[in-house]
């Protein structure tokens, strides 16, 4: 099991992901995959001093699976967050060119079907 | 429309630099994010799945044109374009940005609105009967109460820190149009035998965890009463409402626990002991501020129009919107319209900027500059000429907003569920938008009749599905979206809680078992004019559960 680092940035609350240097980006593709728990549980510590220098609020760790290829958050909470609503396609990374990449169906561009 | 007078304006402006400086406090660094919390809370800011989310209080449900136009421009400045209006009347933005929202809630107070107390452990925005003022049947306006309610809880040091969230509502009229019994307090307005204005008076109801249908503790509230009485409630509550577990906070455990009889007892006991002091309504400041909300001029009219008789008589589409989304006015010669924000496939409840401006100007040329937002997620013209229904009718079809569908299946509630919510869990909207298509606003719907679908995405209720006539609860199992079914909810004045049919619904199939619900009903309906409601009543649960788990493929879980 695979997580990521996850937060919220203060100054505007968007969505952002710690990538492999400990800094923060905007793009599920530039966040660091931590393979144990170790692992994770540094990566959460950086992230609470980041928290504490107020630079963002609420950081937690998301289990992510890889999916052809590409890791995707395994819950469907954590891939709406890290894609944005599916009832408006035109709206969050989605429409950024920042969400995970579902290679095969893409389930959250199709608002109809179910994950 | 009341209109902010000197220590309003001065109110709302203190409170946006106050917050204002709480922002800047929380970005420097200087306030700690669980300092911050319930500063943001207390003024409707929430952090939400993808961003923070703004809630802003439409008090009663109550909008001119320019405060619309207000709402739209900041849609478009500071989020999304759009807007989503909720079961709580109130505007929820979804992507505000911390740093600008102290702009945002400025510009709110240049047109005497605000975001005060739309979250947090305090009264919250009272809501009302969104035909206030206009409808037919109402006994009195209650705007004028809930503006009184309005100011007297506003950051009433008392009640800004009570055991849990406390909501009441107002109706004016025997058909309950505001839910009052799924409130922690509920007024009904009614007048005595002498014919003197009042309350009926219920506590204790509530969605959520635990769903409860208000107790009615008073059958009349003399009008001058009215501060001292729910004074009286809160002070009960505020000392004996649990603190130790958030789930039994509410007023309606209290009430359980206490029993009707004791829990009115311990409220007119404290009532009694207080004695009014201070909370007497003066009748001369009653007459003021229900002045704010006198019926606009409407010149007598004759009571039908033959202008929209004609057109009804060759527009079928006129005649589906005259029959669904108009309702009789006390005045004759007028109309209330129903603007559905429920657009067959749409999201209930969302607008955007450019549908905003056009309904305020709708407003402003057809209704006097007045709008309502309903608890149902619909926008409301509250006085139209007869004569201006087509002029009107035309208008709302030019903007995708002449949905026939006031009242019927696909005039559904539903919250944001996890496509916005941090707290849902499953989503809500992909669900309405699909009965919503399977359903339409044709002749089915119309055969089907009236039907409220109210869908939330988690246990905390904000769709109100506990009181949907059929009510669906999304539920996350083994890491799916599961949806469980209740039949036989009403939130209106014969206020009940639906029961659940079983075992719940995929996602897939939760569409295909609502078709079985609504043929079930067809089929045991003794005719068109048995709607869902009455039928359930009459049958029971015994043929929808048969239908639905023995006769068809039954549920997945």
């Amino acid at each position: 099991m695979s997580d990521i680092v996850t937060a919220n940035r203060l100054i505007d609350g968007v969505v952002i992901f710690q990538d492999s240097a400990g800094l923060w980006s905007e793009d599920f593709a530039r966040a660091a995959v931590y393979a144990d728990a170790g692992a994770t549980k540094a990566a959460l510590a950086l992230a609470a001093q980041a928290e504490a220098r107020d630079e963002l609020v609420e950081p937690y760790a998301i289990v992510v699976e890889l999916r052809n290829g590409h890791y995707v958050p395994k819950a469907l909470r954590e891939a709406i967050r890290a894609t944005g609503p599916t009832v408006r396609t035109d709206l969050g990374k989605q429409a950024q060119g920042q969400a995970p990449v579902y290679a095969q169906h893409p389930p959250l561009e199709t608002p109809h079907v179910p994950l | 429309m009341y209109r902010y007078d000197e220590f309003d304006a001065a109110f709302v402006g203190a409170r946006v630099d106050q917050f204002r400086d709480q922002v800047a406090r929380r970005i420097s660094g200087e306030l700690t994010e669980e300092q911050f919390r319930p500063h943001r809370l207390m003024n409707g800011l929430y952090l939400q799945l993808h961003a923070y989310m703004l809630r802003i209080a439409v008090p009663y449900g109550t909008l001119s044109s320019k405060q619309m136009r207000k709402l739209a421009d900041l849609a478009r400045k500071y989020d999304r374009g759009y807007g989503h209006f909720t079961t709580r009347q109130n505007l929820q933005f979804n992507w505000p940005a911390l740093k600008d929202v102290p702009d945002m809630l400025a510009e709110l107070a240049s047109v005497e609105m605000h975001a005060i107390q739309t979250s947090g452990n305090c009264i919250r925005n009272v809501t009302a009967d969104h035909f206030a003022g206009a409808a037919a049947d109402e006994v009195a306006d209650p705007r004028p109460y809930a503006e009184i309610m309005r100011q007297w809880s506003s950051l009433h040091p008392e009640f800004s820190f009570l055991p849990r969230k406390f909501k009441i509502a107002v109706n004016g009229g025997p058909h309950d149009r505001a839910a009052i019994q799924a409130h922690d307090i509920g007024l009904q307005m009614v007048r005595d035998e002498s014919g003197a204005l009042g309350f009926a008076v219920y506590v204790g109801g509530g969605l959520g965890r635990t769903p409860m249908i208000g107790h009615k503790i008073r059958d009349f509230l003399p009008e001058r009463d009215l501060l001292a009485y729910i004074d009286a409630i809160l002070r009960v509550y505020n000392l004996e409402g649990r603190r130790d577990n958030k789930y039994k906070a509410r007023i309606k455990i209290m009430v359980h626990e206490k029993g009707v009889e004791g829990a009115r007892a311990a409220v007119e006991a404290e009532f009694a002991a207080h004695d009014r002091q201070g909370l007497e309504l003066p009748p001369a400041e009653v007459a003021r501020i229900a002045a704010y909300f006198a019926l606009p001029a409407l010149p007598a009219k004759p009571p039908a129009s033959e202008r929209v008789e004609r057109r009804q008589a060759k527009d079928a589409k006129f005649k589906a919107f005259a029959a669904a989304n108009v309702s009789a006015h006390k005045i004759p010669g007028y109309a209330i319209v129903t603007v559905s924000l429920k657009p067959i496939g749409g999201v209930p409840g969302d607008a955007s900027a450019d549908q905003m401006d056009a309904v305020a100007d709708l407003a402003e040329d057809f209704s006097h500059d007045e709008l309502r937002v309903s608890h149902e997620q619909n926008l409301v013209l509250p006085h139209v000429a007869l004569d201006d229904l087509g002029a009107v009718y035309d208008r709302l079809a030019s903007l995708g907003l002449a949905t026939p569908n006031a009242g019927q299946i696909s005039d559904i509630i539903a919250c944001p569920g996890l496509d916005y919510c941090a707290l849902a869990t499953a989503r809500s909207i992909p669900v309405a938008q699909r009965l919503s298509e399977h359903f339409g606003d044709g002749a089915r719907a119309r055969d089907i009749g009236p039907l409220k679908i109210k869908i939330s995405g988690c246990i905390n209720a904000c769709g109100h599905h506990h009181v949907g006539h059929i009510g669906i609860l999304g539920l996350e199992r083994a890491g799916e979206e599961t949806y469980q079914i209740t039949l036989g909810g009403s939130a209106d004045e014969r206020a009940s809680i639906g029961q659940i049919t079983g075992p719940g619904f995929s996602s897939e199939n939760v569409v295909e078992a609502i078709e079985t619900v609504v043929a079930t009903y067809m089929g045991q309906r003794q005719g068109p004019q048995e709607d869902f409601l009455t039928t359930f009543r009459r049958v029971g649960m015994a043929p929808f559960k048969e239908a639905l788990y023995e006769r068809s493929a039954g549920s997945d879980i």
